[in-house]
């Protein structure tokens, strides 16, 4: 257990009627990514509030950091960081006060409090905003105070609830290039997001969260391989060509777009499987016009996870042989496609 | 680090926050001011002469010297409106929520509202008294004891007052809210002898009137700069401030630990 920064069992909390969290296990090994994946209102940023002790959970066994967070909530608080959704600045006082105020919170002494200070806000480029009042601060400015105060205290588990939700793509960039370089240094990171994407830029390992349940857990390949969504577009000219494809294919045939002439081929998009479909398309003797590769996004994770409760294990299966994969992989599309036939349009 | 250092490190803190942005916005301060000087304009200048007869006096100079000792203990409760305010909207702001994360004296957060709302009420009441002096209120006759006394006592009346505000502060969902949830603050002084006697009172009022917070600290602090007649009203005033601080402390701290919303 003591490898572990973030150790949760059976999570539970309830407001009311509504059930937030339905008994959440969560294991995160020091020095780690951690990403909590989820929709809006899956409970996400209750987990958070709890594990930074912000929140007390209806039931459920709690380590973080090592520390019981029941029984030692300070000792909890000590070792964590946390970045919350909305900004945990104060507005009404410059970014550098913000600085020396968490500085002056931590006990350090004053020289050392403007030295740390100093050197955040250089390392988040701050130093020239430092004597503006934070409300005059853009969104991702606030976002950079936000986290360079949380790392005033050195804290070990940092939390990052949607750090970069509302940022513009060049700010959204650099936060992650702050989260990477937060974990060489050895900090435990548990980051929420509703991106797939910076889930799979980030992160060690990702738990999906649906109402209020964990329903997958893994690396970012193991969640996109039991992700149905997932395909290569192929895409032809001549009518005969894309018979003769969708025929050297096999199966996937019901996939095809006669309007269109596309066929769409079931695929994780890896190297191995893309030379396969080519190498099938090859001994047929066609060649497409256009061939696109589509990585599963949230839409599929959430269309997949949620509707036929595809168990996580199927990752680890999805590991066989070449035949067995691209049957596996043409099975669970078709499960993906009875799903997306029973959303309502 | 002992438990009683860091409780007065992060305190010191948290007050150094709360003067900074008093500094920054004394709008709120200022304009919270304003209701006593009009009150004691008004009732010297306006009402001066019919309340002096009212209360046996002679020219409006007697009206203002039974009517300063009550205002500036309305002072007090007007600043106080202030701190309920501030509070409110202070927990609203995501900084609350990463105090709450970290590992601090917890209370240290409303402690250094309370320690900067009793300064701004020192200075709230230095001004409201600087006007009284300036308008003719001379109270000649104190001791310098008696005057440390009566600093002594709106310095703990200003304590009891902001601790009460601190829990209407928490309790109230804005700002707007917990202005009015404080309104007691400013209204309990108007229904006690800080304008007129008790004794002219209707006789079922006279008692709700004069046990209630503000007229045994009125009379206290009559008695102090003005020589009147003290008794019971010392011992009623310094229990009335130990009571509500007590009160408000628990209270204010009971729900600062609640889970945040």
């Amino acid at each position: 257990m003591t490898d572990l920064a973030i150790a949760a069992n059976g999570l539970r909390k309830s407001y009311g009627d509504k059930v937030v969290l339905d008994g959440v296990d969560l294991a995160v090994p020091a020095g780690t990514i951690f990403s909590l994946l989820g929709p809006n209102g899956a409970g996400k940023t209750t987990a958070v509030k709890i594990l930074s002790t912000l929140v007390r959970a209806d039931a459920g066994e709690i380590r973080v950091g090592g520390h019981d967070l029941a029984a030692a909530p300070q000792a909890v608080r000590a070792a964590i960081g946390v970045t919350g959704q909305f900004s945990a600045v104060d507005g009404l006082i410059t970014g550098e006060e913000n600085m020396l105020l968490m500085a002056d919170l931590h006990h350090l002494s004053k020289s050392e409090g403007r030295r740390v200070a100093a050197e955040l806000l250089r390392r988040f480029d701050l130093t020239e905003a430092a004597k503006k009042p934070a409300s005059t601060y853009s969104g991702g400015m606030k976002r950079r105070l936000d986290i360079a105060m949380t790392l005033v205290g050195d804290p070990r588990i940092i939390f990052l609830d949607e750090p970069t939700t509302g940022l513009d793509p060049r700010s959204r960039h650099n936060m992650w290039q702050i989260i990477r370089e937060l974990v060489s240094d050895g900090v435990t990171v548990f980051l929420t997001t509703q991106y797939l994407e910076e889930a799979d830029e980030l992160a060690d390992r990702i738990a999906v969260l649906n109402d209020g349940r964990i329903v997958a857990e893994g690396t970012a390949d193991e969640l996109k391989r039991i992700v149905p969504g997932g395909h290569v577009r192929l895409r032809f000219t001549d009518p005969a060509a894309y018979r003769r494809a969708a025929l050297a294919l096999g199966p996937g045939e019901e996939h095809g777009d006669d309007e269109s002439l596309s066929l769409r081929i079931p695929s994780d998009g890896s190297q191995r499987e893309l030379r396969s479909l080519l190498d099938r398309l090859d001994a047929a003797g066609v060649e497409a016009d256009e061939l696109t590769v589509h990585t599963p996004d949230l839409d599929d994770v959430f269309f997949a996870l949620t509707g036929t409760k595809v168990p996580a294990q199927s990752a680890q299966s999805a590991q066989s042989a070449q035949s067995a994969q691209s049957a596996q992989s043409a099975q669970s599309a078709q499960s993906a496609q009875s799903v997306q036939s029973d959303q309502p349009a | 680090m002992s438990s009683l250092s860091l409780a007065v490190r992060d305190s010191s803190t948290m007050l150094r926050r709360n003067l900074l942005h008093a500094r920054r916005y004394p709008s709120l301060t200022l304009n919270l001011l304003l209701t006593p000087v009009m009150l004691l304009l008004l009732f010297v200048y306006i009402f001066g002469d019919t309340m002096s007869a009212g209360i046996g006096g002679g020219d409006r100079s007697d009206y203002i010297a039974y009517l300063v000792p009550g205002l500036l203990l309305m002072t007090i409760g007007s600043t106080t409106i202030g701190t309920a305010v501030s509070v409110s909207n202070d927990m609203t702001e995501g900084i609350i929520a990463r105090f709450r994360t970290m590992a601090i004296h917890r209370p240290s957060v409303l402690v250094g509202h309370v320690v900067g709302s009793v300064l701004q009420c020192v200075m709230s009441v230095v001004l409201v008294g600087a006007v009284a002096l300036a308008i003719g209120f001379r109270p000649t006759g104190a001791t310098a004891l008696e005057w440390l006394a009566a600093f002594g006592l709106l310095v703990l009346f200003a304590t009891a007052l902001t601790w009460i505000a601190v829990g209407m502060g928490l309790i109230s969902p804005n700002a707007e809210a917990a202005g009015n949830n404080a309104m007691p603050l400013i209204f309990l002084p108007l229904i006690s002898s800080t304008f007129v006697p008790i004794a002219s009172m209707p006789g079922w009022f006279q008692p709700i009137a004069e046990y209630q917070p503000f007229t045994p600290a009125v009379e206290t602090l009559r008695g102090l700069l003005l020589g009147t007649e003290i008794g019971h009203n010392g011992w009623l005033a310094v229990a009335w401030c130990a009571g509500l601080t007590v009160l408000g402390y628990f209270w204010s701290t009971s729900k600062f630990n609640d889970d945040a919303k």
